[in-house]
């Protein structure tokens, strides 16, 4: 599908290039293996195409239909109607990075505008123009931190609150090689003054979550204090859309801050593409990863954007650069980018105070009925964790043949807890979907 | 041409978009932790939606025009693709969700596996990775992890060819190596007697783009991976190129044992303007087992009355997660689409026609530019933009002016091992006019190189925003909007 030739073109091509056929254009190749059948469906038109596809999604159970509780590092939010038509633009996603500035003005003053976005969100200085995601940007901001040092500080703090998901990313992409992590396995209800102890002046960084993957919001201020004490970095994970009420990493200090994009206008699409947001205090943007977007003039004198600071990346500095990091999620920036902007600043504040509300509303029925209790007594936003009279798989299962999506069976990442469950409540929850949850509750904890 | 900032736009007070109020009643968050003000702008929905569209219109795209990009492979991005990847049954999916309530989602990623293995002749793929530079980290770890699970912890030697991807040697040393290049011969071969002389004990493997970034298939392939496996190392395939080899060979066949291959350039998922992409990775069967965590299994095979149950698996030695959940679903369907609709004859035919659309234009163009390699070439070639009776101009100014003429330029600059070098790339979705208007526009250039050069180096003419200042830009460090005054 989708080659133009007629069969006189490719006889004119073929003489113009002066060999006769198709095949003979891959001599240079090893004979044997050559144009080996391939054990593939028979190809399909569209139409058929999109039938077989349409009955593949049918057979998946999505959240238009089951009332989702679910979180965990990805939540249900409404995304406004204008972000797809605009991530629908063919001038913006069948565009490549944009490495000739002339006729990529749109893509970069998209990127310098999501910059600044999430620049003012989090109150840092700078941001780049994404990570892959909330994982791979955690595990980003450990790799800059060591390189920060040049590998002379070996200890990293990892907060016990971090998502497991992102644990894991940054034990898979940093090589134990004379490296130290610490505080993860800290008992799960410590506070931030848990870490305290571990920093010292080998410590290269401390890396925090907020709120954190049990839902906790902590003010990192002190901990900041401490921790530049002895000049280490922090950086602080941050679910972005609570920053539309929350004290931002800005206003702690934080050296760092890492983000999972998704909750600013991404769908939940089973898993991704999702985008990771990183952003820095000015001092550190020369050892930033991935690519960044700068305002300067044209030869006419108009402003325009180019990407900048090249210098650091990999394809200047090959194996000395921070980071391989290339592709990144262009099209996910502009998302955020036309969510914020059309949400501005009345809208994100609404948001993130549904969030709250319903949050603390569905925490305060569900711990009413009997046998359900908050783990943790300190303040959260948009999830909570609680613990249950029996098992968070047999409410799951009994949610579930109900139609809610009950919250994270915590148990399956820390396998003590298995009477724990994770549970999320955004803008999309209704009070009655709330109450209607309490109900299966009572039923099922009797 | 140029259109203000969206901060620039802002008028204090406007709304682009409302949510319902509150059901429930409002809860105090703590003073000390509530954020003082919130600098983002106010805009009208028509607003957004025309600033957008606007700046859309300062961009090139698949859809306006050529885009011969060497190595990026910038097809046709079918416009079914957009349409699946959005069908509800996809779109509304928590990553979390019990797997019986996503037996669809799952069953694809398990059949774009199998697919992807057959395609390359690999035994199983990870669809975790994120994008091309993420799949050859991925690769990386698993060469890293093979030799430490054997106890031969020496093995820290990558051998990178002066041909391959920009991104291999950032790759390798994120995964613990350190890097031999290794030069290319006077056919754009890799160097065999330097080859051989680096392939000792220390050996952990070799990074091979075939084929390479002149667009050239080596002709010592054989050779090659029988050295490299000769002395304990594996060979990791960068599937950038594949767009050359569908159905034509599979690297999986002479003995590559890993492979990452980019959705994003051969199978059609659109480039975002610097991604989304999708970066999976094949391996052979001895490396099975070291695949990123988790992968799509058969949890219960099927029957006559039922279908299979899918679900996830941990690869017993895995070298973990690389991201979170399990990889770009969404890139992922667009992906599935395009192979259901091309099966083995129609991914050939993509391969075969890519391949003669390069020819084609190298042939057009011989005459008029040096082909520095000048052979049959796969999918891509590069040629030299400079002349020695044209001193002044560069591949740079070729690359400018060729704006002029309504085409995004080619790669410039890359390979290394080529002067001023220009890479093009034309894939197999642009027709014979196309091909021929672009050879025409770059013979005109290289006549105006010769008799007019100032029109080369002061091009583009005709773009929104003439040439920019790279250097102001690195100086000044302009990397946000100016907030506008904070009114509470």
């Amino acid at each position: 599908m989708y080659i133009p030739h007629t069969d006189a073109d490719r006889e004119e091509m073929l003489k113009t290039i002066g060999v006769k056929s198709l095949e003979d254009l891959f001599g240079s190749l090893p004979k044997e293996h050559l144009f080996r059948h391939l054990n593939l469906p028979p190809a399909i038109t569209e139409m058929e195409a999109f039938n077989e596809l349409k009955y593949i999604a049918s057979v998946n159970e999505t959240t238009e239909n089951l009332t989702c509780f679910l979180g965990a590092g990805a939540y249900n939010h409404y995304i406004p109607a204008a972000v797809d038509q605009i991530l629908r633009r063919g001038e913006f996603y069948t565009a490549y990075t944009p490495y000739q500035p002339e006729i990529s003005q749109g893509t970069l003053q998209a990127i310098f505008e999501y910059q600044s976005l999430i620049s003012a969100i989090t109150g840092m200085d700078v941001s780049n123009a994404s990570h892959y995601d909330g994982a791979t940007a955690v595990a980003e901001a450990v790799n800059m931190a060591y390189h920060q040092f040049r590998g002379k500080r070996k200890k990293f703090i990892l907060s016990p609150g971090l998502n497991p998901q992102y644990l894991e990313t940054v034990h898979t992409y940093i090589p134990i090689d004379g490296n130290q992590f610490l505080g993860e396995d800290l008992p799960l209800s410590s506070p931030p003054s848990a870490l305290y102890d571990l920093i010292d002046e080998e410590t290269a960084l401390i890396v925090v979550q907020y709120p954190d993957f049990f839902g906790r919001i902590y003010d990192y201020t002190q901990l900041i204090r401490k921790a530049h004490d002895t000049k280490t970095l922090v950086a602080i994970h941050v679910n972005p859309l609570s920053l539309g009420i929350l004290k931002t990493p800005g206003a702690m200090d934080a050296d760092i801050v890492t983000a999972e994009g998704q909750p600013l206008g991404i769908p939940l699409a089973f898993g991704g593409p999702y985008l990771g947001i990183f952003a820095s205090k000015k001092e550190y943007v020369r050892k930033m990863a991935g690519r960044i977007v700068g305002e300067t003039r044209d030869n006419k004198g108009n402003r325009g954007y180019v990407l900048t600071l090249s210098t650091r990346e990999q394809h200047i500095r090959r194996e000395k650069a921070t980071s391989n990091i290339c592709s990144n999620q262009g099209l996910m920036t502009l998302a955020v980018a036309v969510y914020l902007s059309l949400l501005g600043k009345q809208g994100l504040r609404q948001v993130a105070t549904l969030n709250y509300d319903k949050a603390h509303y569905a925490a305060d029925a569900i711990t009413s009925i009997p046998g359900f209790e908050l783990v943790f007594d300190t303040p959260f936003f948009n999830e909570f964790t609680i613990k249950c009279p029996v098992s968070a798989k047999k409410i799951n299962e009994y949610l579930l043949d109900n139609d809610i999506i009950g919250g994270l069976d915590l148990s399956e990442y820390y396998p003590a807890l298995k009477n724990q469950m994770l549970i999320a409540v955004t803008e999309m929850i209704s009070r009655d979907d709330i109450d209607a949850l309490v109900d299966l509750l009572s039923e099922v904890a009797k | 041409m140029t259109e203000p900032t969206i901060f620039e736009l802002s008028s204090s007070g406007r709304k682009g978009f409302e949510f319902p109020k509150s059901d429930v009643p409002k809860a105090e968050l703590p003073k000390n932790l509530l954020r003082e003000n919130l600098p983002i702008p106010e805009l009208s929905e028509m607003d957004v939606i025309r600033h957008f569209t606007k700046i859309s219109q300062l961009n090139y795209g698949v859809d306006i025009g050529f885009y011969p990009l060497g190595s990026c492979t910038m097809k046709y991005n079918p416009k079914i693709n957009e349409e699946t990847c959005r069908l509800p049954g996809f779109l509304y999916l928590h990553p979390l969700q019990p797997i019986a309530t996503v037996q669809g989602a799952l069953g694809l990623m398990y059949e774009l596996q199998e697919w992807l293995a057959e395609i390359s002749g690999m035994s199983a793929v990870s669809l975790q990775p994120a994008a091309g530079a993420h799949g050859e980290l991925t690769g990386g770890l698993i060469i890293h992890a093979y030799h430490q699970a054997r106890n031969d912890k020496k093995r820290t030697k990558m051998l990178i060819p002066d041909s391959a991807h920009g991104t291999n040697p950032a790759s390798s040393a994120m995964s613990g190596m350190h890097i031999v290049q290794i030069p290319s011969d006077h056919r754009g071969n890799v160097d065999l007697n330097v080859l051989k002389a680096e392939a000792d004990d220390t050996l952990a493997g070799l990074m091979l783009t075939n084929p390479n970034t002149l667009g050239l298939f080596d002709e010592h392939l054989k050779e090659i991976i029988e050295i490299v496996h000769n002395a304990g190392g594996l060979v990791y395939g960068d599937g950038a190129n594949l767009n050359a080899l569908l159905g034509i060979s599979r690297p999986g066949d002479f003995g590559t044992d890993i492979l990452h291959f980019n959705l994003h350039k051969t199978f059609s998922t659109p480039h975002g303007g610097g991604g989304p992409g999708s970066g999976p990775v094949g391996v052979a069967k001895h490396l099975v087992d070291f695949l990123p965590n988790p992968i799509v299994t058969k949890i219960e095979e099927g029957t006559n009355d039922n279908p299979p149950l899918y679900g996830f698996l941990k690869p017993a030695k895995t070298i973990g997660r690389v991201k979170s959940f399990h990889g770009h679903f969404g890139v992922i369907v667009r992906a599935f689409t395009y192979i259901m609709m091309n099966g083995d004859e129609g991914l050939r035919e993509i391969s075969e026609h890519a391949v003669l659309n390069a020819n084609y234009i190298q042939a057009r163009i011989r005459d008029s530019y040096t082909v520095p390699y000048d052979r049959i070439c796969m999918h891509e070639f590069v040629a030299e933009g400079r002349w020695q009776d044209a001193p002044e101009v560069h591949a740079l100014d070729v690359a400018k002016r060729l704006m002029d003429y309504g085409f995004h330029p080619p790669t410039n600059y890359f390979p290394l091992i080529v002067h001023e070098a220009l890479m093009i790339e034309p894939t197999e979705t642009e027709n014979k006019e196309t091909l021929d208007a672009f050879s025409d526009a770059l013979i005109k250039i290289a006549k105006e190189a010769h008799e007019n050069p100032e029109i080369l180096k002061s091009a583009p003419h005709s773009t929104p925003v003439g040439r920019l200042d790279e250097v102001r830009a690195a100086r000044d460090m302009i990397l946000t909007c100016t907030f506008p005054e904070v009114s509470e």
